[in-house]
């Protein structure tokens, strides 16, 4: 029983992590940005393919991943670059690009899957270095360095002076622009760097499962958001750091309870369904307080 | 000729809004005028009169129509868009909402405000030499918000932020102050700490001001030169001497003579608020 229990926590923490990176990426479009960036379900599987692929070619499983991170940085720059400078509208901007990846994708993996089961991955190069040999012991290391990783960078970054007008850019865009931004490009950048966590995800989860596969994407935007209310709903978290940290944590009880769900015989084909529904309950709750309230006002914009 | 000292010179700026329908307005009217270095000019005139899109065509939110020419120090800025004219042009809005970001704190606001029109880079934006000169910088208000950098911007009263809006737009000395009926939406006393605050910063920092206003006791109270403007045109233009010994009841003949109109807006006439 102690067995199955921590099992199924170390293999949410696991999750966690490494689908905490696509919650950061939805993190930054919507909240911090306030862009609906729905690029998220086709750059993860972008950043799988191009992984896959390329270790299957013989790269470097290091090279593979970072140029996973590469693919992703322009499938986000090419849903900003709609919105921005031929002023599609944000949604309808990602939504274009995703689709338009899913034939990319295809056209990358050269079919629907690729396998990596025979190949190494950075997982048995980390387990060979480290001489770890429990399968969830080295999947936790890498998981947990990478997140160590781009947590410090993106708490750094977000704290610098390019980070604070991307971040105003989201928060007030009229005001910013007053004082010299050209928040097009703190869109672009913001846009670019959200996917680019997104595909790094996807080449981390692929690596970890085995294979990349067309499907892999879907409702990734879906769970990333369900993470991101979560994790805020939980920790209530103030300043970057924290807010970083609480999408992790968001994204690994996201992960563990769906993993007890799963295990308490919850059918896998209605988990995105469940998380939708989650999602809507979640969005739908504060307003339905105010309204009851009698303190709701109608918005001045919405996407 | 006065045109070489003008800090800010307009020439033949015309902006018409729904070009080509029905609803065509001409907001301004071919207007022309010079800005001295020193100039603070008040901007009176009625809803519609064009004063707030005179702003925004200094600004560059947009452009003025063709042949209309902006000139800074000498520089055509025309061309340039909104966010490349930043360095020059400061702005307060009405809405203290427009000049501060709410969910992030009164330092950061301070940092994004210090950079402008500057490059920005890799630096984190805010270190302790910069939170000493955002203490100073704050301390003047007496609102104490420079013992609170670390609160956010959204849990400030509106007067709060309408004042850190303008410490903001000030705090790395444009040429240019636009004020765009600034103290409108205020209660009384805060409206008259950030007046005084305008009127500190502006001499002390001599920056060129231009401040729309709706309230004549206002416009005859503050600065050095009084505009009234009517359907797009500057139908009035006082220097220091013309207004000095003005009432409500003068400026509302001269603009009754100048736009051969009578003067019908009672929205103008409001006390001072």
């Amino acid at each position: 029983m102690l067995d199955v229990v921590g099992h199924v926590l170390s293999f949410s923490l696991y999750e966690g992590l490494v689908f905490g990176f696509v919650a950061i990426g939805v993190y930054l479009t919507f909240r911090v940005l306030g862009f609906p960036d729905l690029t998220v379900d086709g750059s993860f599987t972008l950043g799988a393919a191009v992984t896959a692929v390329l270790i299957v070619s013989g790269v470097n499983p290091f090279l593979a991943t970072l140029a996973a991170l590469g693919a992703g940085l322009c499938a986000g720059m090419a849903t900003s670059l709609l919105n921005t400078k031929l002023r599609i509208p944000a949604l309808l901007a990602g939504i274009l690009v995703m689709v338009a990846l899913y034939s990319i994708n295809l056209r990358v993996m050269g079919g629907a899957n690729v396998s990596l089961l025979r190949e190494v991955t950075i997982f048995d190069q980390v387990s060979e270095f480290l001489g770890v040999s429990t399968r969830i012991g080295y999947q936790l290391v890498v998981a947990g360095v990478l997140a160590v990783i781009v947590f410090f960078i993106l708490n750094w970054f977000l704290r610098t002076e390019i980070g604070l007008a991307l971040r105003a850019t989201g928060d007030n865009e009229q005001m910013v622009r007053g004082f010299g931004v050209n928040t097009d490009m703190t869109t672009i950048l913001g846009v670019a760097i959200a996917n680019g966590l997104v595909a790094l995800g996807g080449a981390v989860v692929a690596q970890g499962q085995g294979f990349a596969d067309v499907g892999m994407g879907i409702g990734m935007i879906v769970m990333g958001l369900a993470a991101v209310i979560i994790g805020e709903a939980l920790f209530r978290p103030k300043g970057v750091a924290r807010l970083l940290l609480a999408v992790l944590g968001g994204t690994f009880i996201y992960r563990l309870v769906i993993s007890v769900a799963l295990r308490l015989g919850m059918a896998p084909g209605d988990l995105k369904l469940i998380t939708a529904v989650l999602v809507i309950i979640a969005l739908a709750v504060p307003y339905l307080q105010k309204k009851i309230r009698r303190e709701w006002q109608p918005p001045a914009a919405r996407w | 000729m006065s045109e070489n000292k003008s800090l800010l010179r307009l020439k033949q700026i015309t902006k018409v809004f729904s070009k080509g329908t029905v609803d065509e307005v001409r907001a301004l009217d071919k207007i022309n005028l010079d800005v001295d270095a020193e100039d603070y000019i008040a901007i009176i005139g009625s809803n519609g009169a064009g004063k707030t899109t005179l702003l925004n065509i200094i600004a560059g939110v947009y452009p003025p129509e063709n042949g209309g020419r902006i000139i800074v120090n000498d520089k055509e800025i025309s061309g340039l868009s909104e966010y490349r004219r930043a360095r020059y042009v400061g702005r307060v809005y009405q809405d203290p909402h427009i000049g501060t970001a709410a969910k992030m704190t009164i330092e950061e606001n301070m940092a994004m405000a210090l950079l402008r029109g500057q490059p920005r880079g890799l630096r984190v934006a805010s270190d302790k030499q910069r939170r000493e000169l955002f203490h100073a910088a704050l301390a003047p208000l007496g609102l104490g918000l420079e013992n609170r950098l670390n609160a956010l911007v959204g849990t400030l009263s509106g007067g709060q932020r309408q004042a850190l809006a303008l410490v903001m737009a000030t705090l790395s000395k444009p040429a240019i102050l636009l004020l765009d009926e600034h103290v409108a939406t205020l209660d009384p006393r805060t409206a008259q700490i950030v007046l005084d605050l305008t009127e500190m910063l502006v001499k002390r920092e001599k920056m060129t001001t231009i401040m729309v206003t709706h309230n004549m006791e206002l416009a005859l109270r503050h600065g050095n030169r009084l505009i009234m403007m009517h359907k797009g045109r500057i139908v009035v233009d006082m220097n220091r001497g013309q207004k000095a010994d003005l009432a409500i009841n003068d400026l509302i003949v001269a603009f009754e003579r100048a736009s051969g109109e009578e003067f019908v807006d009672d929205n103008i006439l409001l006390p001072s608020g």
